[in-house]
């Protein structure tokens, strides 16, 4: 049956590649390996492997959760122009956007389980059969709102490349009612993650209504960074046609979004500094420390430094075309938005606490080598749906291929026996 | 010839030795089964139980008998695990006179003793803040770590902060499986077998007063106060959020919590907010009373005054 | 960190100096002292009053002595006996005269004269602390302790306050919490029981 040709197939895909590919994979279950052992640490003695304590009780693990979670919005910056636009350039590609949106909700998933207490007890969670608390609490619908997201990108893009591997046409009736769900679906997975900091008035850091604009701002900005570095690297490396049409409007696409970014971090340190109440406290923490306390303060001024530059690079066209300021670009846009979210978001929150002490977080070797490996899971996950999904998008994975594939191995056993 | 006579009469040739040495064999297998068996279900039982509210009478109690044996078996301890119902009519209210706190921290201990709280890693479920008298209450300037000779020291003041159990709970809004509310007494509580560690409470709680479980919970076997309550000072787990209950055991007994048992200088005030001859409610009338971060509309039931 | 034996003696030595009666009070006032009650209510004949416990055998009771001493109404410094107590409670305007009964040693007396007897100090207190006392009365001042909604025992203001020397000492402080710098595990920190998965 052709489901099986095609898993079949995919295995074979897989399980075959040049040795830069194997050197890749290796080097990523080596990472993996590192991150769950370290994982078996933890959830022997517990989070205390963390450097999380009752005064900053969310650390990095909920940073890179926040920052996944905008990568996986962004795949909706492909979507748009793609199928509402019908921009032909980037239809083609759009898949790619959507299976880096899966393996980025993968990631968040796993973010959540090695934050948990009780990870265990994570069905309690399950409306029905736990106690899903859908009437206030965010993060259930959070919660919710992930799973369907994934779930959606899950089935849009397996109908799409089972149907071209079945050398047939995606139905439109399906897909595009549902790809253009995706949109609002995106943008609301990453605004209900940016009400779950922006509803919590303990925590005047976060208690401002521009979180969940500046969310969407930095998420659709870093996330389309990796796409354009993937972009130039499918091009060199598989016969993938992808026009410097789509990877040159990307970048300025995220130019604008950047700059919106940074307008409302503007605005954000007018509001501390001006009104000057003793919530500046936390804005302070971040870029000019107190007292002696001064940890993140580099990491303030790095992300702002970054997403300045990149800025730039992606507005003026000469840059913006150039492939070396480009990908310089790409880096520096995905590191700027990375240290924002994942320090300069969490820890200044919680930094005075709500007594007004300082407990200075950093991430500890545990969470370092579990993030890594979480990491090397999403990477390792694209990595082999890539695989698949590029020689089927160029066709050269369908059912006819692997039937020839098939009589060849025939021929060949009935040669040798 | 005994061969052939085996093969032809295979159940002839077992004998006596025989079919003891099976039946030895069974009825320990059994056993050990059945033993495994009852502790694996209790593993399972205890895996697939329900929140609290959703628990009936009887499965109440079977999860409280299982509660109970497995501290027997953890701790080597009789640890006798309640249920306790709250009283009608009855709402709980604190006053905490400013003008007499000392600093001492005997509440901070008598609690840690009454409630079973882990000793390593530390967890104190109440924290006195030293504060500048030049300054008044002023988060920023204040101090929980003060250790001077005596106390109070010149120029200082103390604040004593704790769960404020509010009735506009932060924590409660935000749990997302409704692992702790607020009970008609009005004490905010947390189903310790519920709670999946998400810690989303805790970023919430404007007063610091919910604390974690980093690592198992360590109670020095001599110093464990058996009575405990279900939603209240039984031993907490590894992974699940805990804080002040207002002695939930103590109080729905009648009692007095530890806390305000304890202090040396009748800091601490207790009572029912609906009766109007409480203590409480006395403070209310003639004194005037303040409440901890008003502005976040929490409406808490602890009310901070100053007597003199 | 105080070992538990200690902070044990500070609780039992609160309780004592509670609860050891020593007055002259017989069996039948004993009765008078501790009218039992089973209502919630803060009316003062519904309550404990812990009797005070400060007194030694070596002086009480007073009249022991002093039935054979002439009252000496004139202030002056003592020299011969109660020495060692320090005077001072307002020492310029006042001094043992004004609170102890010059003809009974065994009674307190009040400025117009009534006479009152040791456990009902806090009458005495009253006279000038009036808005302590009416403050004590509703239980913001003071401390109480059993039951909230039934039986409550009042500490009395000599309870806490010494009257001849009222003003609060200081306290020796008990130990600060850990900072989370020091919430950590170390290579011996051994898992006495696995985690209990089951409870």
């Amino acid at each position: 049956m052709l489901f099986k040709e095609f898993i079949v197939g995919s295995i074979r895909l897989i399980t075959k590649g040049s040795r830069a590919y194997w050197a890749w994979i290796s080097a990523l279950l080596i990472l993996i390996v590192i991150g769950v052992v370290t994982y078996t640490g933890q959830a022997h003695y517990g989070l205390i492997k963390t450097s999380m304590r009752d005064e900053v009780s969310w650390g990095f693990y909920i940073g890179n959760f926040t920052f996944m979670v905008g990568i996986a919005a962004a795949a909706i910056m492909l979507v748009v122009p793609a199928y509402i636009y019908n921009w032909k350039p980037i239809k083609e590609i759009v898949i790619l956007g959507e299976l880096l949106a899966i393996s980025a909700i993968v990631m968040c998933i796993l973010f959540i389980i090695v934050d948990m207490g009780r990870p265990e007890r994570l069905w309690h969670m399950i409306p029905l059969i736990g106690k899903l608390r859908l009437g206030q609490s965010i993060l259930a619908w959070d919660s919710l709102a992930l799973s369907f997201y994934l779930i959606l990108n899950f089935v849009i893009v397996s109908h799409i490349l089972f149907r071209a591997f079945k050398i047939k046409d995606y139905s439109r009736k399906y897909v595009i009612p549902l790809v253009l769900l995706s949109i609002p679906a995106g943008i609301a997975i990453h605004t209900i993650t940016a009400f779950l900091y922006n509803g919590i008035a303990a925590r005047p850091f976060w208690n401002s209504a521009i979180l969940a604009p500046k969310f969407l701002a930095s998420a659709f900005c870093s996330g389309p960074a990796i796409m354009i570095i993937l972009f130039q690297v499918l091009r060199k490396t598989t016969r993938l046609k992808i026009e410097d049409g789509a990877i040159w409007t990307l970048a300025e696409l995220m130019a604008y979004t950047m700059f919106f970014n940074l307008f409302l971090t503007g605005a954000e340190i007018f509001k501390e500094a001006y009104s000057n109440t003793e919530h500046k406290v936390f804005t302070d923490y971040l870029y000019f420390g107190i007292g002696e306390h001064r940890k993140i303060v580099p990491y303030g001024w790095l992300a702002i430094a970054f997403d300045t530059i990149a800025f730039f690079l992606f507005l003026i066209p000469k840059t913006r075309k150039n492939y070396i300021t480009l990908n310089i670009g790409a880096v520096l846009i995905y590191s700027g938005v990375y240290i924002e979210k994942g320090i300069g978001l969490i820890i200044p929150g919680f930094t005075p606490d709500t007594l007004g002490e300082i407990y200075e977080y950093f991430p500890s070797r545990t969470e370092i080598f579990i993030t890594i490996g979480i990491f090397s899971t999403g990477f390792l996950i694209y990595t082999l749906m890539l695989k698949v999904a590029v020689p089927i998008i160029m066709g050269e994975f369908n059912f006819k291929r692997s039937e020839k594939q098939k009589l060849r191995v025939s021929r060949v056993t009935s040669l040798k026996t | 010839m005994k061969d052939q006579k085996q093969t032809l009469h295979p159940h002839r040739s077992i004998d006596r030795r025989d079919f003891m040495k099976w039946m030895a064999v069974g009825t320990s297998s059994i056993a050990s089964l059945s033993a495994l068996a009852s502790c694996a279900s209790d593993k399972t039982e205890a895996f697939f139980q329900q929140q609290f509210k959703e628990l009936d009478e009887d499965e109440l109690n079977a999860v409280l008998e299982r509660l109970e044996r497995d501290y027997k078996k953890n701790y080597n301890a009789d640890i006798k695990v309640n249920a306790t119902k709250p009283m009608e009519n009855v709402v709980f209210g604190y006053g905490l006179d400013l003008s007499r706190c000392v600093g001492c921290r005997r509440c901070v201990y008598a609690c840690v003793e009454e409630n079973n709280q882990s000793r390593d890693p530390q967890i104190q479920w109440i924290k006195v803040l030293q504060m500048d008298k030049d300054r008044g209450v002023d988060l920023r300037h204040a101090d929980p770590y003060y250790n001077p000779e005596t106390v109070p020291e010149e120029g200082h003041f103390y604040m004593p902060v704790q769960c404020q159990q509010c009735r506009n709970a932060p924590c409660v809004k935000v749990c997302p499986v409704e692992a702790t509310w607020q009970e008609p007494d009005g004490i905010v509580v947390v189903d310790y077998n519920w709670c999946i560690g998400c810690r989303n409470c805790m970023a919430a709680c404007p007063y610091g007063a919910r604390h974690f479980n980093w690592a198992t919970p360590q109670i020095p076997a001599e110093e464990i106060n058996t009575e405990t309550e279900y939603l209240g000072n039984r031993p907490r787990l590894k992974g699940v959020v805990e804080k002040c209950t207002f002695c939930i055991q103590r109080v729905r007994n009648g009692k007095y919590p530890a806390c305000v048992e304890i202090c040396p200088v009748g800091a601490r005030k207790f009572g029912n907010l609906l009766d109007e001859q409480s203590e409480i409610r006395m403070i209310m009338k003639n004194k005037r009373v303040f409440i901890f971060k008003e502005e976040l509309n929490t409406q808490p039931k602890f009310y901070y005054f100053y007597g003199t | 960190m105080p070992s538990p034996l200690h902070r044990k003696i500070i609780l039992i030595g609160l309780l004592f100096v509670g609860f050891t009666g020593c007055n002259n009070s017989t069996e039948a006032d004993q009765d008078q002292l501790f009218p039992a009650t089973t209502n919630a209510a803060t009316a003062m004949d519904s309550t404990i009053l812990i009797p005070v416990g400060s007194f030694s055998s070596d002086y009480f009771p007073c009249m022991d002595c002093h039935s054979e001493i002439v009252p000496n109404p004139q202030r002056r410094k003592l020299v011969e006996m109660h020495d060692d107590i320090v005077f001072d409670h307002d020492s310029e305007n006042r001094w043992c005269l004004a609170c102890h009964y010059i003809y009974n040693r065994d009674s307190l007396v009040l400025a117009d004269g009534k006479r009152l007897g040791f456990d009902e100090s806090y009458k005495l207190c009253g006279q000038c602390h009036g808005p302590k006392y009416r403050d004590w009365k509703l239980g913001i001042h003071g401390k109480r302790t059993g039951e909230w909604n039934g039986q409550k025992q009042y500490y009395l203001c000599v309870h806490c306050h010494d009257p001849h020397s009222p003003k609060f000492k200081p306290l020796q402080p008990m130990p600060p919490p850990e900072r989370p710098e020091q919430i950590k595990i170390d290579s011996t920190y051994e898992r006495s029981k696995t985690d209990t998965t089951s409870t």
